[in-house]
């Protein structure tokens, strides 16, 4: 015999102002087992879950339904109070009468009637409700960071100084990343490599750390504390445990024509080469694309001169599984492609470069060893124009809807430095807005416009042409004069939006977690969980979840290894026991619920039945594995025969409540 | 403000004006900007504002070429060059609008002039 | 033997015979076979973009639907008639207020709504024959001569009606030059406006305008400018005050293939 108690909250007035809260528990009071049906002020309150405690333990319920808000926001609370009056949590139901149904009713009668026939629907469920009880699941202590720029080398560096073995997964051959390529750093104008490379050498160095470079992720299987990731060492051509990183090979490398990624394709490496001075692991790479004896078995001169034998042609890409309890997700951002912008002439003429091109030409270690000359004629420009959101805030098929955010500091920056080193060259800056959220952000714009005498033009650049003689003119709009404008340019810079890495997307379907539409990572909550993917286990750290500036990635890649730290603390995780069963009786072994299920948590079994003649038979029949199944129902509605089943949703629940629901 | 001409205009371009963000991408690649009195920032904006007829008065409506630059151009998909004829046309199709008048073209003519330019310009500039 | 149906346009008729001349004689020999249609109408040379216009629309329409009507796609080769039709083309086949009001004019046997691929002759000439093999056709290649194409605004935009290339960096015209031997110049101003039919009433501008871009070419290195459209040619030649040499694109290709002076008789 059911004894359920119903409990109507009026959330103040959120609920009780639209919903006739006493005509809601009069009338449940009525339904077939019912046997308390009460409302209060505020069911979550200390007061109103005592009230659902002493009316457990009072009146013997066996089922509880709460009619209040979103599950999503109270279903632990009353979940949590049951248990502490000794009932099984799972017996307890949310009618959701706030956000389904006073929030977005305005008439009280209406809104009265669907609130009765929500908290009939819950009724008509939990009176079909099991008690559940919660599985435990070993934590793998140690974590998988991917990408190893400065997001994932902030959250490695925390997670090794918690105690806990993190390994690094990076595809180019040294980790650094973006950060590595940036001169210097706004507001405080630092160089970027100070303070980037003592913490590239502190991860290498690290016990607890590994950093496989030049390797990607290859297949991920598993689930929270426990998954399996294979991950590909690509052929790297040298011994990385022989190699010195000496760098003779890479002097002596006949073949010196390879465009330089380093320095952004603006002047060429060797095809045996170490993508900068403190790279990490500082370890030569050999390029297959440009290296002859690859490519045609003729030269060797890099083994001929390597003292420690490092160099080895026939090496392949392999593969290495680990075992993870967490994964944290940094895999950054690059510069739009701007091919399909060439009003501004990018692709016509080398003087037409990007912000982060043009870091290399003004960085120490680039093409130009730190002296700011023109791509095209190595002179120095005397006018430089800046142009702003090239890509972003567009609502068109090239660029991205987005504001990159770090445009606008990091070309305050560049106008800054350019007007400090080369008190002669004009900087002009074409701006829609500048936006300059941030700790001493604006402060830095303004010196750049009041000390520097940067010329900041509210207006865009409409069309760029380059002219025989060098020069470029840039037609632009001066809005606030109302003036079109022509400049006589030396250099134009573009502030390309960025995006998120190619790699991103076919790594979120791999982790099964989700992605917007511009392939940035989703935050489990973007206000409450910014760090957490919807995917237990999986973090998310730096640009790879939206544009970010430095600051703000390296807080970021610390919550995120905060949030894996709290995971690997643990020695075993409670799992959710609403996840899918199969009958095996019923079970014809088609796989469609394999197919389906997005947590690949199915698995088909191979299973000897005794038949009525007392014979046995061998059936192929599928086995759910709870620890990995996140209890989507996917596989129940897929399958067929009806084998396929949730617990806490089964199809009788399900079925229970529409019926009560169309009463 | 006159409602029923921004109406007109906004369903005759089928432009939604408030997609502009203010960038002046339009007016910076304009090819007719110093012909015109009112740019084609301008136009979207005061046809946000309802204030068509100040520009159905002004030159600047026969000064537009036509020429897309600003439709290609303009990052929002605004399409200013679509605004601008839906105000011309709202002031030729007014009775004696006509910018143009078959007895103008004689005074026009060269012997090179293609055939092409009159009937543009008649489309452009006459009802 | 391919077939299109062609439509010349009025310009063609007279003041731009040399356009059409070249490029029949030209297609003939290039294994295309172009079919004019009977009753064909002025396309009115400039699009009207405003979506309460139906009679402005109604003779582009008309052509399209006869291609339809005989299974060809259709080909132009003035710019202005091509952007025109190209532009109808895109708006028939999505707004459906437009198709039907224009269908309901027309009473046509059956209604247009979209369909007829519409190329450009310099299109047919890319996607068609194929760049590749017209260079193996060329007789006489212009080697050594720089070349400057000039798109003008007709061309290529709207980029997703007109969808011939990339608006801000087209090749279509340089590979075409390319492949009659001669050397493609870049300059930036090839695709802008040239002051169109502005002619008529600005003189000043129209010359501002085709001034800029025969100087940006002339500032590249170029020899000489071709177009595909009637009323650049005119305002290139006529009012730009540069002597640089204005040709048609058809009129390169014939020569490139032998055929200037036979298409001449």
């Amino acid at each position: 015999m059911q004894r359920i108690g119903v409990f109507v909250c009026h959330c103040g007035t959120n609920i009780a102002a639209t919903v006739d809260v006493k005509a809601v528990a009069e009338a449940l009071g009525h339904e077939p087992g019912v046997v308390i049906s009460q409302d209060y002020q505020y069911m979550c309150s200390e007061s109103g879950q005592e009230l659902v405690k002493s009316a457990i333990k009072e009146q013997k319920l066996t089922g509880v339904v709460i009619c209040s808000c979103s599950p999503r926001m109270h279903e632990n609370t009353f979940r949590k109070a049951a248990a502490s009056a000794g009932l099984n949590p799972y017996l307890v139901e949310i009618a959701n009468i706030r956000e389904q149904c006073s929030w977005i009713h305005k008439d009280i009668a209406t809104a009265t009637e669907k609130a009765i026939i929500l908290g009939k629907a819950a009724v008509a469920k939990v009176a079909l409700n099991t008690p559940l009880t919660s599985m435990e699941s070993p934590v793998v202590k140690r974590a998988l960071v991917i990408g190893g720029g400065i997001a994932g080398i902030q959250t490695a560096l925390d997670i090794a100084e918690a105690g806990f073995d993190v390994d690094i997964v990076e595809k180019q051959p040294t980790i650094g990343g973006k950060m590595a390529q940036i001169d210097k750093t706004f507001p405080t104008l630092d160089c970027a490599a100070c303070i980037l490379t003592p913490k590239m050498v502190e991860a290498s160095q690290n016990e607890h750390i590994t950093i496989h470079s030049f390797s990607e992720v290859a297949e991920v299987k598993g689930f929270v504390g426990n998954f399996t990731v294979k991950i590909k060492k690509k052929a790297r051509y040298v011994d990385e445990t022989k190699c010195t990183g000496c760098g003779l090979c890479t002097e002596k490398c006949p073949m010196r024509k390879v465009p330089n990624e380093f320095n952004m394709g603006l002047d060429n490496r060797s095809a045996v080469y170490i993508p900068f001075a403190q790279a990490v692991p500082k370890v030569a790479t050999i390029d297959p694309n440009y290296c002859m004896m690859l490519k045609n078995g003729k030269c060797g001169v890099c083994s001929k001169v390597c003292s420690v034998g490092a160099i080895d042609y026939k090496q392949e890409d392999r593969f290495i599984e680990q075992q993870y309890g967490a994964i944290v997700v940094a895999t950054g951002f690059n510069p739009i492609s701007l091919d399909k912008y060439d009003e501004f002439a990018y692709s016509q003429c080398p003087d037409v470069v990007t912000s982060l091109e043009l870091e290399r030409l003004m960085n120490a270690a680039g093409p130009n060893g730190g002296t700011l000359l023109r791509p095209s004629d190595k002179t120095h420009p005397h006018t430089i124009v800046f142009v702003q959101c090239v890509g972003s805030r567009c609502d068109d098929e090239k660029g991205k809807p987005y504001c990159s955010k770090i445009c606008c500091m990091y070309t305050a920056k560049h106008a800054m430095l350019i007007r400090e080193k080369y008190p002669d060259t004009e900087v002009y800056v074409f701006y829609i807005d500048v936006r300059t959220p941030g700790k001493n952000f604006d402060e830095f714009y303004r010196r750049a416009v009041e000390q520097y005498n940067v010329h900041y033009i509210k207006g865009m650049v409409g069309k760029v042409t380059p002219k025989s003689d060098g020069k470029i003119d840039v037609q632009a709009s001066d809005l606030l004069a109302n003036e079109q404008l022509h400049i006589n340019a030396d250099m134009v810079v573009l502030a390309a939006a960025i995006e998120p890495d190619k790699t991103a997307r076919p790594l979120a379907t791999m982790l099964t977690t989700q992605m917007d539409t511009n392939d940035f990572f989703t935050e489990a909550h973007p206000k409450l969980r910014p760090v957490e993917s919807a995917t237990a286990g999986i973090f998310l750290s730096g640009a790879c979840q939206g544009p970010k500036d430095i600051p703000e990635t390296v807080a970021q890649g610390s919550a995120a290894a905060a949030k894996a730290i709290g995971l690997l603390c643990k020695n075993s995780i409670t799992c959710n026991p609403c996840v899918a069963h199969s009958d095996e009786l019923m079970c014809n072994g088609c796989s469609s619920c394999e197919k389906v299920c997005p947590y690949g948590a199915i698995t088909y079994i191979d299973k000897e039945f005794r038949m009525p003649d007392r014979t046995t038979k061998i059936r192929r029949v599928a086995s759910v594995n709870p620890a990995v199944c996140q209890g989507c129902g996917a596989c129940t509605v897929a399958c067929p025969s009806g084998a396929m089943d949730l617990s806490g949703f089964s199809n009788s629940q399900i079925m229970a409540e529409v019926d009560a629901i169309c009463k | 403000m006159n409602k029923n001409l921004k109406e007109q205009v906004l369903r005759s371009s089928g432009v939604n004006v408030l997609k502009c963000m203010r960038c002046g991408k339009c007016s910076a690649t304009c090819p007719s900007y110093d012909e015109m009195e009112y740019h084609p920032h301008q136009f979207v904006y005061m046809v946000e504002k309802g204030d068509i007829e100040t520009l159905m008065k002004s030159e600047s409506i026969y000064k537009c070429l036509t020429c897309f630059a600003c439709v290609e151009r303009c990052p929002r998909g605004v399409e200013p060059a679509k605004v601008v004829e839906a105000v011309r046309l709202a002031a030729v199709r007014q009775q004696g609008g006509n910018h143009l008048k078959p007895t103008d073209i004689p005074a026009m003519l060269d012997d090179d002039l293609p055939q092409q330019a009159i009937v543009t310009a008649f489309r452009k500039y006459a009802k | 033997m391919e077939k299109f149906t062609y439509y010349p346009g009025c310009t063609l008729r007279t003041k731009a015979k040399d356009l059409d001349t070249y490029a029949r004689a030209s297609a003939e020999a290039l294994g295309i076979m172009l079919e004019e249609p009977a009753d064909w109408q002025c396309c009115g040379g400039a699009y009207t973009t405003a979506k309460d216009e139906i009679a402005t629309k109604l003779s582009a329409v008309r052509v399209l639907s006869s291609a339809k009507e005989a299974g060809q796609p259709l080909i132009t080769v003035c710019s202005a008639c091509h952007n025109v039709i190209k532009q109808t083309e895109y708006d028939i086949s999505r707004d459906e207020e437009m198709a039907a009001k224009v269908n309901n004019y027309l009473g046509l046997p059956e209604a247009y709504t979209g369909g007829t691929k519409v190329y450009h002759y310099l299109e047919m000439l890319r996607d068609v024959v194929g760049f590749d093999k017209l260079r193996e056709k060329v007789v006489n290649p212009f080697t050594g001569r720089k070349i400057a194409a000039y798109y003008g605004c007709l061309l290529l935009r709207p980029a997703k009606a007109l969808a011939m290339d990339d608006p801000e960096n087209p090749t279509i015209i340089e590979d075409f030059i390319s492949a009659i031997g001669g050397t493609p110049v870049i300059y930036s101003q090839r695709n802008e406006c040239c002051g169109g039919y502005i002619t008529m009433e600005d003189k000043a501008q129209a010359q501002k305008r085709s001034g800029a871009v025969m100087a940006s070419a002339k500032d590249m290195g170029a020899e000489m400018v071709i177009t595909a459209c009637p009323l650049c040619l005119y305002n290139l030649r006529k009012n730009s005050g540069s002597d640089m040499p204005v040709y048609y694109f058809t009129e390169l290709l014939a020569e490139a293939l032998g055929l200037k002076e036979e298409s001449n008789e």
